[in-house]
């Protein structure tokens, strides 16, 4: 069980979140060729240690929050909001 | 008299209460304090069950949850439960337990035959005996498998019983209340930690019950009492009893499992049968003890052969002797405790032989002072006896060929060392390493915030486990937050040090082939081992597969050592090369229950209602789930009503007058914001900047690999203000992909926007009535000029306030009317008396569908995720020339190549016969049973009522440019194969006229 620290709203279990995905990887501008189109999509590095990526606080308040997690020992080191928008009381939570 | 094996006093017993129960339909009695095995040994039963391979006698082998014979079924009827280990079940009155695994009955078992075949049965025969031919797979070895493998049977009927679970959070958590972990949550507690600690027994001390042992002066099982007492009375120590930790999981979670109702017959009122506890603590401290692991030697599984230490715990704890002339094989110093435990109990021991040639002198002393004769430098090479152990063959421990001595013996209590229980440990990531002087395992660097202790630290003395129980209890509360002096640990009465030389397989007499078993739950012999050595599988991980070591309910707790030594004698390696297998949870058999907990039946998932329903339940509509939504599928009216009567009535309804349809399930999003349509026009595939105020448009939306994700309508209801529709079944992936883009991708676009799905009631009027219908009741122009094809506007129904919108799924004059939900029922019931006049009727989802398929409306069943909006004839809509998601993988080659799928009509041309859900296109040269070629299927059915034929919609390699040509509907499980015409997917009103009149 993975226990993850909302910016807004504490430790929770990660069944309160919902994963989304390498946040890692760039969007491309609609300028962007078809192989970078392509890329977004489809490819992504299978790293063994730290990742980015994106997880929702969907049964919570709904958050997008940036994870870096290691994908051996799942260890979290830190979670902070996607959005610079949303207010938050700290600028994001370490958890190392 | 009975219990004649019980010992004249002595043990946690309570003798003033007898407890009556059955095994095989035989009663007996026991005690109160006693489990159904130390009860059954005091009746002088030591036969339980059948081997699960060979059917080979088998009895009880240890006192705990590491036991892997004594299995019986428990219970009866639904609430029997097999596979269950006699070594766990407290006993209760009434208890009814039966063997397993034997036929026709536990003394005379035909299938023990196979113990005669036992060649055959070798390691991976699965593997090697069932290869082929192929028709045999199904037709002879399964029924073979079936009937002479497997342990207990399951119950028939549902489980009667609850199941809970909870979660509870802790600054501490201590494992096991045997000396260290008491003196660990004693320690924590002292500094103010909020401390759990579980453990496995209903009776507290661990080891300080079954030896004899002494604390602070005092019998070891009377300070543990008075500890348990004082942690019991201190409001920061929550005690768990009949609790096992089962498994440690990421991020210091830690599972537990309560047999809160498992020592009675039937649950108490309210009381669930089991609890799962899901704990989180800030620091664990282990203090999960040892397992002893047997000698292994020639017919080793009689019943009679016993660990060492589980002999002394029938005999100290249970008050049972266990047999009545004992020897006890060793080769370390523990066991010789056994040899004087039963002497004090009266039980004669004939004999402590022990393999090494130089043992303990003080023991060797003792010994002697009980006139117990000491053999050294020989072990047990073999037992004899049938269903009890009758003699022992000792051989010299160099295996010479000299004439065994034989000792006539009815137990044997054997002890091969000591394994500390690194399951936890294990799990939580760390690596075991291996120890020279245990000849096991100890734990290895904590991977998470753990610690092990005393045994399971490889530490066995007494003193040693409450030095290091207080030490770690203390750190553990200091690391996570609280200060404080540590206490001075108590004395512990001198229990002599533990000393042992590695015996792994003992020679056999005359070096005869014996059967020695390594593990006795799966039947996995030394020879087993050796051959799947020798065949290649000579990793753990290969061996415990290919052998099935440690595969077990009770996972090899008292084989895996003893394998895997045996196989690095095997690979002439030492220990440590060959490795330990990585332990996996749970520690203990669970029952599924648990993991359900109260999510069962009803309970499985939540049911969502609309505020129509229940009326529709008071009008007897049949319901159709749609997510957890219960929709109204249609309403008979009367018994003899089909489905399709219903929907035929219901859709004639719709079309020639007017009807009302619930629709508040669909998923309904508030947009508000100056960027509000911008941040629309790149969710959709169309154009959205130029919405008037007022109206309502139709949208696509694409995933970001280019396959259509969802539509609806959304409205523009003021400036900056708009209200989306999405499908009830991607209501809530729709809002989250908006909050994904909103949140990561365009985090600059200034709006905002939250679900009001269950803030609406939605209802439909649709047919050419409708506007005459609602005139009645709604306070705003309705007329065709000033409230056309998708408009929307503010308005009142009766008093009621409301939003109209003129939107049509079923191809008819239609009209939506929103009002909040409150009112919903309300609106309802007004809305079918202004049209009662008019013949106003309800319809249900299956007319809808029928009309959908009618007006060639894409759904669920074609937005399949593989589809795009060239594939649904939907590309039209979109504007290529602003940004969308989706729109460059949309537009890559494969998606615009000829060779797709794309969506069409089907009329089928056979009078009489309907088309199938999942039926195969296929040109008619091909026959049924090679649809292989499939050129696609059909997506969605029905009987239109307005074309009086059987339509369908469906998906067919360029399916687009194909109207006109005819192919065949094949569904071969059916057998059937009916001929179809393709046509336009808008079956009728193409060009839309209807909803604009
Ligand atoms: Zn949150």
């Amino acid at each position: 069980m993975l226990r993850i620290e909302c910016p807004w709203c504490g430790v929770r279990n990660e069944d309160e979140f919902s994963y989304g995905g390498d946040a890692a990887v760039d969007r491309p501008s609609d300028e962007g060729s078809p192989d970078e189109w392509y890329d977004y999509v489809y490819t992504r590095n299978n790293s063994a240690g730290k990742h980015t990526e994106h997880w929702q606080h969907v049964n919570g308040c709904r958050a997008w929050v940036i994870v870096v997690r290691d994908t051996v020992t799942h260890k979290i080191y830190s979670t902070v909001p996607a959005s610079p928008n949303l207010p938050t009381g700290k600028a994001g939570v370490d958890q190392t | 008299m009975t219990q004649k094996f019980r010992t004249t006093d002595g043990g946690l017993i309570d003798r003033n209460r007898p407890i009556s129960f059955t095994f095989d339909g035989k009663s007996y009695q026991g005690y109160e304090g006693d489990t159904l095995a130390s009860a059954l040994l005091a009746n002088g039963v030591h036969l339980l069950g059948r081997s699960f391979k060979y059917h080979r006698p088998r009895g009880i082998l240890a006192a705990g949850s590491e036991e892997p014979n004594a299995m019986v079924e428990l219970r009866t009827g639904a609430r029997k439960e097999p596979n269950t280990r006699a070594t766990t079940i407290e006993l209760f009155d009434g208890l009814v337990a039966k063997s397993q695994n034997c036929w026709p009955s536990l003394s005379f078992d035909i299938m023990a035959i196979n113990n005669l075949f036992s060649p055959l049965l070798s390691a991976g025969f699965y593997y090697k005996t069932f290869m082929w031919p192929v028709s045999f797979w199904t037709n002879v070895y399964e029924h073979i498998i079936r009937r002479a493998a497997g342990l207990g049977t399951a119950p028939t009927e549902a489980d009667p019983d609850h199941y809970e679970q909870c979660h509870e959070h802790c600054d501490v958590l201590v494992v096991g209340a045997g000396p260290a972990g008491l003196m660990a949550a004693q320690a924590a507690a002292d500094k103010g930690a909020r401390v759990i600690i579980a453990d496995e027994h209903v009776l507290l001390g661990g080891s300080l019950n079954s030896e004899d042992l002494t604390v602070s002066g005092k019998p070891g099982n009377d300070w543990a009492a008075a500890q348990v007492a004082k942690l019991s009375a201190m409001d920061n120590v929550h005690i768990f009893t009949r609790t096992t930790v089962f498994g440690y999981y990421d991020h210091n979670t830690v599972a537990a499992i309560e047999k809160v109702s498992d020592h009675v017959a039937v649950p108490a009122p309210g009381k669930p049968r089991q609890r799962m506890w899901i704990f989180y603590p800030k620091q664990v401290v282990i203090a999960a003890g040892a397992t002893e692991r047997p000698l292994i030697f020639g017919n080793n599984d009689i019943p009679g052969i016993m660990l060492a230490a589980a002999v002394r715990t029938y005999t100290n704890q249970y008050g049972v002797k266990p047999g009545s002339r004992a020897i006890v094989v060793t080769n370390n110093s523990d066991a010789y405790r056994t040899a004087i435990d039963l002497h004090g109990a009266g039980v004669t021991v004939v004999a402590v032989v022990d393999s090494r040639t130089h043992p303990d002198a003080p023991l060797a002393a003792e010994l002697a002072s009980l006139s117990i004769e000491l053999i050294t430098g020989k072990t047990v090479g073999a037992a004899g006896g049938g269903q009890r152990v009758a003699y022992a063959l000792l051989v010299s421990t160099q295996g010479d060929t000299e004439e065994p001595q034989r000792i006539d013996c009815d137990l044997i209590a054997s002890s091969g060392g000591w394994n500390p229980n690194l399951h936890l440990h294990s799990q939580s990531g760390a690596k075991p390493v291996y120890n020279e002087a245990i000849f096991s395992f100890v734990p290895g660097q904590s991977r998470q915030a753990e610690v092990c202790v005393g045994a399971a630290n490889g530490s066995f003395g007494l003193q040693e486990c409450l030095d290091q129980g207080l030490a770690a209890g203390a750190e553990a509360a200091k690391l996570a937050g609280f200060k404080g002096k540590n206490k001075k640990p108590p004395k512990a009465g001198d229990d002599g040090d533990y000393s042992i030389e590695a015996l792994w397989i003992s020679p056999t007499p005359y070096n005869k082939s014996y059967k020695q078993f390594v593990d006795q739950q799966n039947d996995v012999k030394v020879s087993d081992v050796n051959l799947a050595a020798q065949e290649g599988y000579d990793s753990v991980e290969l061996l415990k597969r290919y052998t099935t070591q440690g595969m077990a309910t009770d996972q090899g707790k008292t084989s895996n050592v003893n394998a895997l030594a045996i196989l690095a004698g095997q690979r002439g390696e030492p220990i440590p090369d060959v490795g330990i297998t990585t332990f996996r949870p749970p520690y203990v058999p669970v029952a599924m229950g648990v993991f359900a907990g109260h999510t069962v039946g009803h309970e499985f998932m939540p049911v969502r209602h609309t505020a129509i329903h229940d009326w529709n339940k008071k009008q007897g509509a049949v319901f159709i789930e749609a997510g957890l939504w219960l929709r109204a599928r249609y309403y008979p009216q009367s018994p003899s009503d089909t489905m399709t009567d219903c929907y035929i009535r219901e859709t004639n309804n719709t079309r020639n007058n007017v009807a009302m349809i619930d629709v508040s399930t669909l998923g309904k999003i508030d947009i508000q914001g100056p960027d509000a349509a911008e941040f629309l026009n790149r969710l959709y595939i169309n154009n959205w900047l130029k919405l008037p105020i007022g109206k309502v448009r139709y949208g696509v939306m694409l995933r970001e690999d280019g396959m259509v994700f969802d539509d609806g309508t959304t409205s523009r209801l003021g400036e900056n203000h708009y209200f989306m529709t999405t499908t009830t079944a991607n209501a809530a992936p729709v809002l989250s992909h908006m909050e994904y883009y909103h949140q990561t991708v365009w985090p600059d676009l200034d709006v905002v926007f939250c679900s009001v799905t269950e803030q609406w009631t939605g209802i439909a009027v649709a047919g050419p009535n409708s506007r005459k219908l609602l005139k009645k009741v709604i306070d705003i122009d309705l007329d065709n000029a000033a409230f056309p094809f998708m408009a929307v506007g503010e308005c009142h129904m009766n008093k009621i306030p409301a939003r109209l919108f003129r939107i049509s799924f079923s191809g008819e004059l239609a009209y939506e009317v929103n009002v909040p939900a409150d009112y919903g029922e309300q609106a309802w019931l007004e809305l079918l008396e202004a049209g009662k006049e008019m013949g106003v009727a309800p319809y249900g989802t299956e007319p809808l569908g029928t009309m959908r398929i009618e007006k060639g409306h894409v759904a669920g069943s074609e937005l399949d995720g593989r589809t795009t909006a060239l594939d649904l004839g939907l590309e039209g809509l979109s504007n290529r020339s602003k940004h969308f998601i989706g729109k460059h993988n949309s537009a890559r080659p494969a998606m615009l190549a000829e060779g797709r799928l794309q969506v069409v009509g089907l009329k089928s041309l056979e009078p009489g016969r309907n088309l199938r859900v999942g039926a195969h296109l296929v040109d008619d040269k091909v026959t049924l049973e090679s649809v292989s070629q499939s050129q696609g299927h059909v997506s969605a059915t029905t009987f239109s009522p307005s074309l009086g034929c059987s339509i369908a919609l469906g998906l067919l390699k360029d399916g687009t440019a194909r109207h006109g040509e005819q192919i065949d509907a094949v569904f071969p499980l059916d057998d059937e194969k009916i001929r179809v015409e393709i046509c336009h997917p808008v079956f009728i009103d193409p060009k839309g006229e209807l909803v604009r009149a």
